[in-house]
């Protein structure tokens, strides 16, 4: 299976993923600073930079662009619940 | 309580700018969180220019004939342009449907945050949303010689909010700031009783977890022209409504002086049945002091009372909590301390857990979980020590609070983890 690396640039973890792994997944697992509110992509609790390697994430759904667009996020923001890996390096860290 | 006195109709704040509201003075329990000794006031307002009418928020839905009978006295529905919606919660959007039913011609103004909350509050109707344009800091209305321009401040105190201001008269309508649950039919804050309890006790379970947000929206409010405030709950603030925005700053301020301001600061909370608890929260104290750049502070929750402790937990960076597992559970202190922290703002602190247990060792997953919950970071595994610590564990309680105190100081070492191991290498 294909393996990707997301970096949570706030607590210093590196980790080597599945494709296809949610940055939830991680995020959760290594303690990072993402907090986590409906998990469903409506809350916008999850608001995560994305430092690099935005174009190794897969595109957001009109629900993840809409709510993104509603609550005014900066451009290069992701929600955490959202976004899926499918490859390559990516560093994170809360917004 | 004074719900007597006033009139049935509309009351007038400056010519064509109505209080339309309603007077709730038996309520004694509010959102089940917030007890009230005076009732509560629903405020809703019209401002009327040449070309058109604006309605500013609405009442809680059984107070609706009553808000619609004061509506009434100044507006024809066939008149009303603007709704302006500071804030959905229902307190405030109870008689929303019926009043698009009866105006159906006007445009809904509000927060672009709010958008899905009118989507969601409609959705018993069955009916489409009517035509609303989301607005945020800068937009304005032209009524005709009457200018409501839009303040973005949200999270105060939900993600929807906003205020209103109508800059001819210097006229704010703020929503539920510088609100408060207080009910008295003379409505004026020069004319009420004494409601300084009420205003301060409302900041404090309302707004203090926003003190953040509370900060931004003043740096919006304090530049403008106040002549009177006008929030969704409480008495009117025409005179010296300035004072009140300066008391806003003042309670956002930090409750407790830092002394150390330049370090970061590490309070460990404890309860212990044999000592074994608060050996190992000993240890962890040393830990993290010995790396240094970290003020440690240990407080046994047997000697103290929440209200300090929320204080204190408001203000510190990280905390971890220690309890011995009393029937598969963390013991009651510690739920006492761990349920009365949504007064305050503990986002993104570092947190962790760890304590002494005999049989199964519960607590610390549990804790750990609530810390989750109320959205601390928890990036390095609780520890649990099977009854009395002995030189070895406590060195690992000495290991704990050193990492704890690496990553309150940005020292820790950067470290590469396959994801199918996670959990082990945590542990």
């Amino acid at each position: 299976m294909p393996k990707a690396k997301v970096t949570f640039e706030d607590i210093g973890v590196s980790v080597t993923v599945p494709a296809g792994t949610r940055l939830i997944e991680v995020s959760e697992k290594v303690g990072a600073g993402i907090t986590y509110g409906c998990r469903e992509g409506e809350c916008c609790t999850c608001l995560t930079k994305i430092v690099s390697g935005a174009d190794n994430l897969a595109p957001p759904s009109m629900l993840e662009d809409q709510v993104l667009k509603d609550n005014l996020a900066p451009r290069g923001h992701r929600l955490a619940c959202q976004a899926q890996i499918i490859g390559g390096e990516i560093v994170v860290k809360p917004a | 309580m004074r719900a007597s006195g006033i009139t049935e109709n509309a009351v007038e704040l400056a010519p064509g700018v109505h209080w339309v509201g309603a007077l709730d003075p038996h309520l004694r329990n509010f959102d089940i969180i917030l007890r009230t000794a005076n009732g509560t006031t629903y405020n809703a307002y019209v401002v009327r220019g040449e070309t058109g009418v604006a309605v500013i928020d609405t009442v809680k839905e059984s107070f609706a004939d009553d808000f619609f009978r004061r509506l009434e006295s100044v507006a024809r529905y066939d008149e009303i342009t603007t709704i302006v919606l500071n804030h959905l919660e229902p307190d405030h959007s109870g008689a929303l449907p019926e009043l698009l039913k009866r105006a159906p011609q006007a445009k809904v103004y509000l927060s672009r945050r709010a958008q899905m909350m009118l989507k969601a509050l409609l959705k018993p109707s069955g009916e489409a949303p009517p035509e609303y344009i989301p607005v945020t800091t800068g937009d304005t209305i032209d009524l005709g010689g009457r200018t409501l321009h839009f303040l973005h401040t949200p999270y105060l105190h939900w993600p929807d909010t906003q205020c209103t201001y109508l800059v001819e008269e210097g006229m704010l309508f703020s929503g539920d700031v510088f609100g408060c649950h207080f009910c008295d039919a003379r409505l004026y804050n020069d004319a009420v009783g004494d409601f300084r309890f009420s205003f301060e006790y409302y900041y404090a379970h309302i707004m203090r977890p926003f003190r953040e947000n509370v900060l931004d929206a003043l740096a919006l409010i304090e530049p403008l022209n106040l002549r009177l405030i006008a929030p969704a709950h409480g008495p009117i603030l025409r005179h010296m409504p300035r004072d009140y925005v300066q008391r806003y700053r003042e309670l956002a301020m930090p409750r407790l002086f830092n002394e150390a301001r330049s370090e970061k600061t590490l309070v460990i909370f404890y309860i212990s049945a044999y000592g074994n608890t608060r050996r190992m929260a000993e240890s962890l104290a040393a830990g993290a002091e010995a790396i240094g750049g970290v003020r440690v502070s240990l407080y046994d929750l047997e000697g103290g009372e929440s209200g300090i402790f929320t204080d204190l937990i408001e203000e510190a960076d990280g905390l971890a909590f220690g309890s011995p597992t009393i029937n598969a559970d963390a013991v009651k202190p510690i739920w006492d301390v761990l349920s009365s922290l949504t007064t305050v703002n503990v986002k993104g602190k570092l947190g962790a857990a760890f304590g002494s247990y005999g049989w199964s060792g519960e607590a610390v997953r549990l804790i750990e979980d609530r810390l989750r919950g109320l959205k601390l970071r928890v990036p390095v595994e609780g520890l649990r020590i099977k009854l009395v610590p002995d030189a070895g564990e406590l060195e690992q309680c000495h290991a704990l609070g050193e990492t704890l105190a690496r990553h309150l100081t940005g020292q820790v070492e950067h470290r590469e983890i396959e994801f199918s191991t996670l959990q082990v290498t945590l542990a």
